[in-house]
């Protein structure tokens, strides 16, 4: 009943909290990708519980929305990344240079699709 | 505002409950795990398990079979996405060297010589041999612009996008 929504609803929002702390101070860029992936999913649940606890099914298609919005989202920044790392080899300030990437740039050149 | 009447909606109140601890969880570990995969590894904990978790409890409550389908449909494409999704992550995180290496059992991909995979596609290797297999010609770890003289493979095209 009551106490079961507000545990519910206590729950996730800990979890998002936190997951926006880690968003927020995260060092790299792939940790705030993880970080958003999980708000997301979070942001999905959070409605799906809206939706059980109150018997209330017009929130069920935005569900399908925020779901193709979490793999559309995570694939295409994490495919930014990739791409910065084969153009310029560089890599993150904080744990130096990369053989690999110097070596991804050589041989992929620009002629990927 | 909730109607707990009847044992279906106490067993829905428990997939909820078990959902939302996991997103708890996620959480937890998102904010506490040292590097990229051991938080990837937490974060995607609700992805799937939470997911479905929490689509069965609306299921249960929920009436009307148009919403029930709609619920597997969503937890189907998570149940899709989300290797796909952790699989680019991990991928880029290991190249752009997030992963710290004293956390790693096995570092499969650390006694392969760098780029190991980006020449075995090179060279058009068929099939799904790892990346790290051992390779019988070439110099090894030296990534040779004319190493096309003595190896057959490579006049075939070097195999659809690699990545």
């Amino acid at each position: 009943m009551t106490v079961v929504a507000v545990l519910i609803y206590g729950m996730l929002g800990l979890g998002a909290l936190l997951a926006m702390v880690r968003l927020a101070l995260g060092p790299s860029l792939l940790d705030r990708v993880v970080a958003t992936d999980s708000i997301l999913v979070i942001v999905a649940v959070g409605l799906a519980v809206h939706a059980a606890l109150q018997r209330d099914p017009t929130v069920v298609p935005v569900l399908v929305v925020v779901a193709l919005l979490v793999f559309v989202g995570a694939i295409s920044v994490v495919r930014y990344i990739g791409g910065m790392l084969i153009r310029t080899g560089a890599d993150d300030e904080e744990l130096g240079g990369s053989p690999a990437a110097e070596q991804l740039g050589r041989l992929e050149g620009g002629g990927r699709s | 505002m909730n109607d707990f009447d009847s044992v279906a909606d106490w067993i829905a109140a428990a997939f909820l409950l078990v959902g939302a601890f996991l997103c708890l969880t996620a959480g937890v570990g998102l904010l506490r795990f040292p590097d990229v995969l051991s938080r990837m590894h937490a974060g995607t904990k609700p992805q799937v398990m939470g997911v479905l978790l929490i689509m069965i409890g609306g299921a249960i409550r929920l009436t009307g079979w148009s919403v029930t389908w709609m619920l597997l449909l969503v937890a189907v494409f998570q149940l899709i996405t989300a290797p796909v999704n952790a699989h680019m992550v991990s991928r880029i995180a290991y190249r752009r060297r997030h992963v710290a290496p004293e956390h790693l059992f096995v570092d499969e991909l650390g006694v392969a010589p760098r780029g190991a995979e980006v020449q075995a596609g090179e060279r058009g290797r068929r099939g799904d041999e790892p990346a790290d297999a051992p390779v019988d010609q070439g110099p090894g770890p030296t990534v040779a612009e004319d190493d096309e003289a003595e190896d057959p493979a490579a006049d075939e095209p070097a195999g659809g996008p690699r990545r």
